[in-house]
């Protein structure tokens, strides 16, 4: 006898992005929550192993941008060994991660916020991703496509496996480049430039249109935060922490990664399992501050290559001392993978990279290690704290969307603010804005990145005495309510 | 010697008296599943991944540690053999942590290779995962016992090989474990030579080089065999 298993997707609650609104009696939008189910079992899961063994374990974290877990673990690997690795696996090492921003800013880009901008926010989810760019746009989507596999090839020429590889080791990487690898980066590199060039034409169209957004979509004050070179030029893997705030100045330079908790206070949210991490010497929640392009490019003076900089101008034409608008993630996400590519094109006259001096060995030299690297969403931190033989005593991790967290809830609360205003009910246009405000920061929560499909939503409206006035939930495949004729705005 | 004559698979053959039927399968160009055998060192029979059918015997036997006798049936493929071979695999697995996917002898472990050759996709019994650690006080080496399969291919290289003696087995059944001397940790046992011949034996990731990571155990087992065959055949000993 046949059977039918109905799968309700409003009880699949867990893979859904929960979001509070909390409103004041005059029925608008104050404060915002947006909740996050992550795993944090890693953390204790590592006690009692071989700080060596960090590198293989920790990019399975996240699927999503394994290699930076592999170089911030590396690195605070180097840092327990106390040793400085050579500069062939420097080299080899910012090759990786540089792949890794162009093939995780391409994919946020073209697959993920690119359908939002070309088709429309209101445009039927069944339509709205990635195959409907594909229907208004081939060429660009395909573009956008191989863009995002130019970086994985990077990453698998130097790294032997797309998905997680174990190649940077504590001291230095595995294996160089070989000058096959590097004959194919450098034939494929033209057209991957040519990509970027037609993003920022579809960039700039997109500003031209979207001037409600760049108000709404998270622009408020705060802080930002990223890793800048001495000279204060834009990092990606080496340099230390800086601080600046909304009127672009400096407030805090030069950190030592290892110095973190003297800048960082993290606050466990108990409505959710991140973290949030806040700038210390301002307390919480006064020292929110911003991680990722946005604010990598507030906090460096240059980008270090010839196009990037021209753009960088631009860019921070768009703030008054600093770019305070979420909505700019997208330009400096294309900012980010255009000076990937300058950089990229350095290395490849750069015979170093092909070298076997790679790695370094020494033995605990120090108890407690910690990596810093810029993921492509932003600043990673691995701390470890090993025993007089190297096994792991105890583990933290700082990842980009933690910090960004209230960031993520301010900018939730603006957007809905402005769609809300005392109706006591959740507008449907809403949620396409709430998803797409989420995606600014391209989050690396599992259910931002469907590709295909819409981010599960479970939105609800809570009034000053806690009752729920509304709530809508959607899954990322539950059929879409019919739009309300002129109800796009 | 005199020669014995017998059949491994409908092969006739003959061998040499005193081998084992694990040598002549191989010389009969029959692979047995292997895991605790290790070439150059005597058998102790500890994995049973080699279990063979001699007929008239209710018994199954280890191939390693059986020695060849006139007029033998022997079969190394039954359907029944397949059943324990699959489940003594699993029970291996099962017993303690394997995480494959970081463990530094991914992709060249023996045991691994044995799952994937005789078709374990899957095990079917609870895993009992138990909370055992790794010592990693010795200087060089390091012994993670979550990996470690009983199968004491170190215990004897030490002892036999070396003459060192570090290494040996305590406990009983789901206690026992390897030990350096007097259950000291490893970087504190006197005897160890620091020489790696355990390290070289071991088939699995449960003994490594400190730093290795994932994948980076390759290990080169004809060293040990070389030694074995030199000492044998006298081959340092000049006049
Ligand atoms: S020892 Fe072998 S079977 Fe066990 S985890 Fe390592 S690779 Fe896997
Ligand atoms: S440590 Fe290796 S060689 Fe020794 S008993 Fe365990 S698995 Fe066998
Ligand atoms: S190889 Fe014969 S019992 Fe292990």
């Amino acid at each position: 006898m046949a059977t039918r298993i109905l799968i309700d997707p409003v009880t699949r609650i867990e893979g859904h992005a929960k979001i509070s609104l909390f409103v004041d009696d005059a029925g608008n939008v104050e404060d915002a929550e947006f909740h996050v189910v992550e795993f944090r079992g890693f953390e204790k899961f590592c006690e009692g192993r071989p700080y060596t063994e960090m590198p293989g374990i920790t990019p399975r974290i996240c699927g999503i941008c394994p290699v930076s877990h592999l170089l911030a673990s590396a690195k605070a690997g180097d840092a327990i060994m106390a040793v400085e690795i050579p500069p062939a696996a420097d080299k080899l090492r910012r090759l990786m991660n540089l792949a890794q921003f162009v093939q995780s800013h391409a994919l946020s880009f073209f697959h993920l916020s690119a359908p939002d901008f070309l088709l429309g926010w209101d445009t039927p989810q069944a339509q709205r991703n990635v195959f409907g760019l594909i229907g208004a746009n081939k060429a660009l989507a395909r573009a956008g496509i191989r863009l995002r596999q130019f970086g994985q090839e990077i990453i698998e020429i130097l790294g032997g496996r797309k998905i997680h590889p174990a190649w940077a080791v504590p001291g230095g990487v595995r294996s160089p480049l070989t000058p096959e690898g590097r004959e194919r980066i450098r034939h494929w590199l033209p057209e991957a430039q040519a990509t970027v060039q037609t993003a920022f034409t579809l960039w700039e169209q997109t500003l031209a249109t979207h001037q409600r957004e760049l108000e709404t979509f998270g622009n408020f004050p705060s802080l930002f935060m990223g890793l800048v070179a001495e000279d204060g030029t834009w990092e990606h893997h080496g340099g230390k922490l800086r601080f600046t705030d909304s009127h672009g100045r400096v407030i805090a330079d030069q950190i030592d990664a290892g110095n973190y908790p003297t800048v960082i206070g993290e606050s466990v949210q108990t409505s959710s399992y991140l973290k949030s991490p806040y700038y210390l010497p301002l307390g919480f929640p006064a020292g929110i501050y911003r991680v990722g392009p946005l604010a990598r490019l507030n906090v460096c003076s240059q980008m270090g290559v010839p196009r990037a900089d021209a753009e960088l101008v631009k860019f921070k034409r768009l703030g008054q001392g600093a770019v305070t608008s979420s909505f700019l993630y997208h330009y400096a996400r294309l900012i980010e993978i255009l000076a990937a590519l300058e950089y990229i094109e350095r290395y490849l006259e750069d015979d170093e990279l092909l070298s076997s001096e790679l790695r370094a060995d020494a033995g605990i030299n120090n108890r407690r290690g910690v990596g810093v690297s810029e993921a492509p969403r932003g600043t990673l931190f691995h701390d470890y704290t090993v025993d007089r033989n190297g096994l792991l005593q105890k583990v933290n991790l700082i990842v980009a969307t933690g910090q960004n967290n209230l960031a993520m809830n301010r900018t939730v609360a603006q957007i809905a603010r402005h769609y809300i205003q005392g109706r006591g009910k959740i507008p449907e246009q809403l949620l396409n804005r709430v998803e797409h405000g989420i995606r600014c920061y391209d989050p690396c929560l599992s259910c931002s990145t469907h590709a295909v499909g819409r981010m599960p939503l479970h939105v609800q409206l809570i009034g000053p005495d806690h009752t729920i006035l509304d709530e809508v939930t959607r899954g990322d495949d539950a059929p879409l309510p019919a739009a309300a004729p002129g109800a796009a705005t | 010697m005199a020669a014995k004559t017998l059949t491994i698979d409908d092969k006739h053959l003959s061998a040499e008296e005193g081998a084992t039927l694990l040598q002549a399968a191989k010389e009969a160009g029959i692979t047995l599943p292997t895991l605790c055998h290790l070439e150059g060192i005597y058998d102790v029979g500890a994995c049973r991944l080699c279990l063979v059918e001699v007929k008239g015997l209710t018994k199954l036997v280890p191939a390693c540690t059986t020695r060849v006798a006139e007029g033998m049936e022997v079969l190394t493929n039954s359907e029944r053999l397949r059943k324990y071979r699959r489940m003594t695999l699993e029970l291996l697995f099962a017993e303690r942590n394997h995480i494959c996917a970081v463990c530094v002898a991914n992709g060249h472990c023996e045991l691994q290779t044995l799952a994937y050759s005789l078709g374990m996709d899957h095990v079917r019994y609870e895993y009992r995962t138990p909370r055992w650690g790794v010592d990693h006080t010795h200087r060089l080496f390091g012994m993670d016992h979550n990996r470690c399969v009983l199968c004491s291919r170190c215990v004897r290289a030490c002892w036999h090989v070396e003459g060192a003696g570090t290494k040996n087995v305590s406990g009983r059944g789901a206690r026992a474990h390897i030990i350096t001397d007097l259950n000291q940790p490893w970087g504190e046992a006197d005897s160890c030579t620091a020489c790696g011949k355990c390290v070289q034996a071991c088939p699995t990731g449960a003994l490594f080089h400190k730093g290795a990571t994932v994948g980076e155990m390759v290990r080169d087992r004809h060293r040990l065999e070389f030694l074995v065959t030199a000492r044998q055949k006298k081959e340092w000993i000049t006049d």
